[in-house]
């Protein structure tokens, strides 16, 4: 696997502010309350599915980071207008704090099966990135809360319905993308103009001695 | 940073005065207490303790209801299976926790202006210079994010109007349009911030 | 002064421009020509944002290449789209932004914000959300943006191509009227009266250059027969 982030380019810096300003505008769009959910559906979550599958697990996971360092200075950017320490505190925070590793995973497996990228391979990992923020979601609801894990962990059962639908419209999303604007494309041949001075040979050899 | 209206809710009592680093300190403190603590009594003082502190500081209740009815609400659904599980103590005890701790956080949250957080965040972050991160960078970070949220929100909106002008309301003809547009911005946005000397990550500059 | 020495530019394996030799020394340059011709490639070449495949470009006798840290201080860019170039929430901010590799004082820092303001017009926009302001109002602030580190030259990629008329001549008169050496690509042709030389670029080559009534005409009839 190749290194595809050698070093943080202005590009990446523009891709990471600009996806974690995307996620917050998620937060904003209309929330559906569904009677059987304690939370209301959120497509927010999806902006973190897309954050690594569009930018790649790294940038991804900055972008998830970044979004929550803005709530965490008070910015009303999750669902309903709220922010701040107290919602990175409350029983569900858990779900928040993962949620860079969440983009993560998930960016990861796009990168991986980048070359043969399926909407059946996005929604894997989609999903993927939608249950990693499980174990840590419920052992924070069973801490604060004094539950056990066992009965914490049943949560699963509220999310992950919500959690199938975001990772089939997120897969979607992302095999488009890769179509229409590819971000986790290898670095180009060194034809390119970042390169040195010299001329160099069609083909990007290295210029005989 | 004002575009975006924080949930700081702006004065001049005592609690908005103090530094910002002292009271996450203290909010930390008072969390830490309220887990360890099971003592009903002694949640309740905290809380009263807590009402006072809102007192102080002169908050609107309405700003506190905004902040809070969320987490109110999981709040009382979990007191409510802890007291079917185990028994009424254990509900009071559990809502008392949250309450305090919430609460508190909610507190500092409505007290403090965004700039001061960040000026926290990019001390604590001070020690990890030496892994290649510059915490000077977390507030341009969080302007420019906090620059392009009306913008992005204002594409959304459009994109929503041109849906709704061709009658189509499906999230995915939502999202596709906005990802697109939000990965186009970026390619000015990267050339912007190159032309304008800013250095990301590593100097990469002669 | 922006030197061409027999550059060549390519994407892959697109040629852009081909072997373009030019010495930019006049203080009001246009650069004209159809899209997809190459001009703002041409133009991102002056200041290193974009690098020669082959052949050298000096900016106040820099080399793009080799000494990207002096090119960007004597060079100023103003991008096409308003907001995309507007990089912190309110006007003074940004303002501000420009100076921070400069690692200024705070109080310094306000003093030139403070006065650029003032010379712009800015003042009671100055802690302004930048969402609220006009095309225009914004594409004027990215001209003080960039002015505030005092280039010597300035570029402009299409400055007035997504202005309404009235923006339009508003931001060309501020252009035209700054004291720096500018060089700007862009389509309204009737802008460039009272520039010193314009430049046709077609194909990625130079096709005319000289006074801006003949290059302009020589434009005309090339499109238009």
């Amino acid at each position: 696997m190749a290194d595809r982030h050698p070093r943080t380019t202005a590009k990446d810096v523009a891709l990471i502010a600009l996806f974690a300003a995307f996620i917050c505008v998620l937060g904003l769009t209309p929330r559906i309350a569904l009677p059987f959910l304690p939370t209301p559906f959120t497509i927010q979550t999806l902006g973190v599915l897309l954050a690594g599958g569009v930018l790649g697990a790294h940038r991804g996971a900055w972008a998830t980071a970044l979004f929550l360092v803005l709530v965490a200075v008070g910015l009303p950017v999750l669902p309903g207008g709220v922010g701040g320490i107290g919602m990175l505190a409350g029983p569900t925070a858990g779900f928040l704090w993962t949620y860079p590793a969440g983009a993560w995973v998930t960016g990861m497996l796009v990168e991986r099966w980048w070359r043969k990228l399926s909407w059946l391979r996005g929604f894997v990992a989609a999903v993927a990135g939608s249950v990693a923020v499980y174990p840590l979601g419920h052992a924070w609801i069973a801490v604060t809360t004094g539950m056990s894990a066992t009965t914490a962990s049943w949560s699963w059962v509220v999310y992950l319905p919500g959690d199938l639908i975001k990772s089939a419209l997120a897969a979607s999303v992302i095999v488009t993308m890769k179509r229409a604007y590819p971000l986790l494309d290898p670095p180009p041949a060194p034809t390119a103009p970042a390169s040195r001075n010299e001329p160099r040979p069609a083909g990007g050899a290295k210029a005989a001695p | 940073m004002i575009a975006l209206a924080g949930v700081y809710h702006p004065g001049s009592s005592a609690l908005h005065r103090c530094p910002a680093g002292i009271k996450l300190f203290v909010l930390c403190v008072v969390g830490t207490t309220a887990m360890i603590v099971g003592s009903l009594p002694v949640l309740g003082a905290g809380i009263v303790l807590l009402a006072v502190g809102y007192a102080i500081a002169r908050i609107e209740p309405r700003a506190i209801w905004r902040l809070s009815r969320a987490l109110l609400v999981v709040v009382a659904i979990i007191a409510v299976i802890q007291a079917l599980v185990s028994g009424l103590t254990a509900a009071l005890v559990l809502a008392a926790r949250l309450l305090l701790l919430v609460g508190a956080a909610n507190l500092l949250t409505l007290t403090t202006p965004t700039s001061a957080l960040i000026d926290v965040i990019e001390r604590v972050l001070g020690p990890l210079r030496r892994f290649g991160v510059d915490p000077g960078q977390v507030g341009i970070a969080v302007a420019l994010t906090l620059r392009f949220i009306p913008v992005i929100a204002t594409q959304a909106a459009r994109i929503r109007e041109a849906q709704a002008a061709r009658g189509v309301r499906s999230y995915r003809s939502f999202l596709l349009p906005l990802v697109i547009s939000t990965v186009r911005m970026a390619d000015g946005v990267g050339e912007a911030l190159t032309v304008r000397g800013f250095q990301a990550g590593g100097a990469r500059h002669g | 002064m922006i030197e061409f020495r027999s550059v060549s530019h390519r994407y892959g394996d697109r040629p852009t421009l081909q072997d373009v030799t030019l010495r930019l020394v006049e203080r009001r340059i246009g650069v004209i020509g159809p899209n997809g011709s190459g001009k703002s490639t041409l133009a991102r070449l002056c200041n290193g944002l974009v690098k020669p495949t082959s052949g050298t470009v000096l900016a106040e006798g820099h080399d793009t290449t080799r000494e990207t840290a002096a090119v960007r201080r004597v060079t100023g860019f103003v991008f096409q789209d308003p907001d995309t170039q507007i990089l912190m929430p309110t006007v003074a901010e940004d303002l501000a932004f420009s100076l921070r590799p400069l690692r200024l004082p705070a109080a310094e820092v306000a003093r030139r914000v403070d006065a650029q303001l003032e010379a712009f017009g800015l003042v009671d926009h100055r802690d302004h959300p930048a969402h609220l302001l006009s095309g225009g109002q914004k594409q004027l602030l990215a001209i003080a943006a960039v002015l505030m580190t005092d280039p010597a030259i300035v570029l402009f990629d299409e400055p007035t191509t997504l202005l309404d008329l009235r923006n339009k001549h508003r931001v060309m008169e501020t252009i035209v009227g700054l004291s720096q050496q500018i060089v700007v690509v862009t389509h309204d042709l009737d802008l460039l009266d009272r520039f010193d030389r314009v430049i046709l670029i077609d194909e990625g080559r130079v096709a005319a250059d000289g006074a801006p009534g003949e290059t302009v005409a020589f434009y005309r009839k090339l499109i238009l027969g």
